[in-house]
């Protein structure tokens, strides 16, 4: 009965998303809506270091690091192919390959916490150090030109499948961002409920207990590492189709920072927290940037001290608790066997 | 012959600026396991406190090397009351704590001082080896760190401080029993690298442009330095800044400044992969 109704308001919940993405553009006017693709493509973002720090236990000072790589490779295969079908696959494979090779460095190097942050960290620095230097007409992969500090103007957007001159108009553009986000955040909600997903929990809560029970740690955490890579590449071709640009200020720490921040703010052990803690700082951002009063940096560190200190879980985790308390009636673990509950959609951290 | 000469004092002025940058993040990872990513602020906090005296008048000299460490360590002592005080044990929190702090700190003196560079002229002045021109300063640098060097090991090797505050370090419970009030050990010691971070910044103002968003260049090598170094605080900083100050001086003098960086940044991440303790976790165990 329970698990009937559960199911059923899961099921209301994405229909009320898919309506909702699909109204948008028609309620509100072009420049709401640009805002909109881009918070939703900055979400992916979120999505992905979500995923790998909430679920994993990998906390990555660096996601920008596939980020950019998602970017300049969208924009590159872009550029030579002009046509973004194989430009978008290529932005999630770049990024992947990259993690693949980093995550084997870290994670079968048994390198622990701190020096993960170190490693992501100054990778970063290398990518956006590199990238900044590449200014002049040597630097040209096919046709596309480096630019160095300036980036690269005039990359292609997204196109219809296979069609390069259909371009996609700003509306179709929020119905591909948004749909991205939303097919993530559902293939992440699946994967975490499959018996995958619980491995993954697994070797974050307790690394040896699972692998006295068979798994390798390693390759787990490796994996978690090069599907976040993925997804963080993914929301970099996003950006780029959004701003038809991309410079090495994508590879910045002040972005990592923020996406830490979102991540913070939301709650992290949530998928749908740091979505919205996402949607709300950048919301802010852009706000404080449209008005002189207030340094973005001050608001967006103020914030971040304040959460780490009184509201460690996140605003998602904390009003869930609010919500609990105040209906004692649903038990979760009324129904079923034990192992029932074990297995139940809802495991400690998940949302 | 020359060239090799002044590519030698280069080698020694980064030798030496780098372990003076990360003698302060050292002293507070070493001893209390918290990684201070706003350190590079700390270090922009020194260098500001510097210019600003200076330019309102007050000798140079005083400005970099009692204004500075002064300033930034009181600031370290009421950053440590209100915030890493509850922190301690908490790896992450501390690390995400502190660069929220980074950016409120960037965000204040922007606010205050607005997002422009500021300078003070160099003192000393300089002399020519050949045809090439270097200057005191830089010998100045080297000296510096010469003295920090022996100044940190004599506090914590000879005094009482240094010895109640390496008992905490290793066993606070057991220092705790013996008398010691390990809360107060922690304030003086993040208070202490706080104001040696704040003396580097005044010692590299005259050198470096300074604006408020200046730690960001620093905070990345003075982390790598450190962790590459372990946790020995003198052997081990002295040892990853030898390390890494001569890759990069060495590789920006073959290539670009650019690549230089990013030779020391892969240098960095292959060394971490090869001596996940740090050079001191393998060389020179139980030193300070």
């Amino acid at each position: 009965m329970d698990k009937h109704l559960r199911l059923s308001g899961q099921v209301g919940a994405i229909a009320l998303a898919i309506v909702a993405i699909a109204i948008v553009p028609s309620v509100i006017e072009l420049f709401a809506l640009m805002q909109l693709t881009l918070f939703a493509a900055m979400a992916v973002l979120a999505l992905s270091l979500a995923f790998i720090w909430g679920f994993g236990g990998i906390l990555s000072f660096g996601q920008t690091a596939f980020f950019g790589l998602g970017g300049y490779a969208y924009a590159i295969a872009a550029i030579n192919f002009q046509d973004s079908t194989p430009a978008i696959l290529v932005a999630i494979a770049v990024p992947a390959t990259f993690a693949a090779i980093l995550g084997y460095f870290i994670f079968f190097g048994r390198i622990s916490d701190v020096y993960l942050g170190v490693i992501t960290l100054t990778v970063t620095l290398i990518l956006f150090n590199s990238v900044n230097s590449t200014s002049g007409d040597a630097y040209k992969i096919g046709k596309a030109l480096l630019g160095g500090f300036n980036g690269m103007p005039a990359v292609p957007t997204f196109n219809m499948p296979f069609d390069p001159s259909t371009v996609l108009s700003p509306e179709q553009s929020w119905w591909t961002t948004a749909g991205v986000l939303l097919a993530a955040f559902l293939m992440l909600r699946l994967l975490l409920a499959l018996p995958a997903g619980r491995i993954i929990v697994a070797v974050r809560e307790n690394e040896v207990r699972a692998s006295l029970l068979g798994y390798d740690p390693r390759l787990v955490k490796c994996l978690t590492f090069i599907l976040g890579g993925a997804i963080a590449g993914l929301a970099g071709a996003l950006y780029v189709n959004w701003g038809a640009f991309v410079s090495p200020t994508i590879f910045s720490l002040s972005l990592s920072a923020e996406i830490i921040i979102w991540i913070t703010v939301g709650g992290l052990g949530t998928l749908l927290g740091p979505i919205i803690g996402c949607v709300v700082i950048e919301y802010i951002v852009a706000y404080i940037g449209s008005q002189q009063l207030l340094n973005s940096n001050l608001v967006l560190g103020g914030v971040l001290v304040i959460f780490v200190l009184l509201l460690p879980k996140g605003m998602v985790p904390t009003a869930r608790d609010l919500v609990m308390r105040l209906m004692p009636a649903s038990k979760p673990k009324a129904n079923g066997p034990p192992v029932q509950s074990a297995a139940a959609p809802h495991p400690a951290g998940a949302e | 012959m020359a060239i090799y000469v002044i590519l030698a004092l280069d080698v020694l002025n980064g030798i030496s600026s780098l372990f003076l940058l990360c003698l302060g993040l050292a002293i507070i990872f070493g001893m209390m396991k918290i990684i201070n990513l706003a350190h590079g602020e700390f270090i922009m906090l020194g260098a500001y406190a510097t210019v600003i005296s200076a330019n309102a008048g007050v000798n140079i000299w005083i400005a970099m090397l009692i204004i500075a460490p002064l300033f930034v360590g009181i600031v370290g002592l009421v950053i440590e009351r209100c915030l890493i005080r509850f922190l301690y044990g908490r790896l992450v929190d501390s690390m995400l704590a502190t660069w929220g702090l980074s950016l409120l700190i960037i965000g204040i003196i922007t606010t205050i001082y607005g997002n422009t560079q500021q300078g003070v002229p160099t003192p000393l002045g300089g002399f020519s080896i050949g045809s090439y021109q270097s200057s005191y300063y830089t010998l100045f640098l080297a000296l510096m760190a010469a003295v920090m060097m022996a100044i940190i090991y004599g506090v914590m090797r000879y005094t009482r401080f240094g010895l109640v505050a390496r008992a905490t370090m290793q066993n606070p419970a057991m220092a705790a029993t013996l008398g010691v009030n390990p809360a107060r050990v922690y304030m003086s010691t993040f208070a202490l690298g706080a104001a040696v971070t704040g003396l580097a910044g005044g010692l590299l103002a005259p050198v470096s442009g300074i604006t408020p968003v200046m730690g960001g260049a620093y905070v990345a090598k003075a982390f790598m330095t450190v962790v590459g170094g372990g946790a020995a605080i003198l052997s081990g900083t002295l040892s990853a800044a030898s390390l890494f100050g001569s890759v990069n001086q060495i590789g920006a003098y073959f290539t670009t400044p650019v690549y230089g960086e990013v030779i020391v940044f892969t240098t960095a991440i292959v060394l971490i992969r090869l001596l996940p303790q740090g050079i001191s976790g393998r060389f020179f165990k139980g030193n300070l």
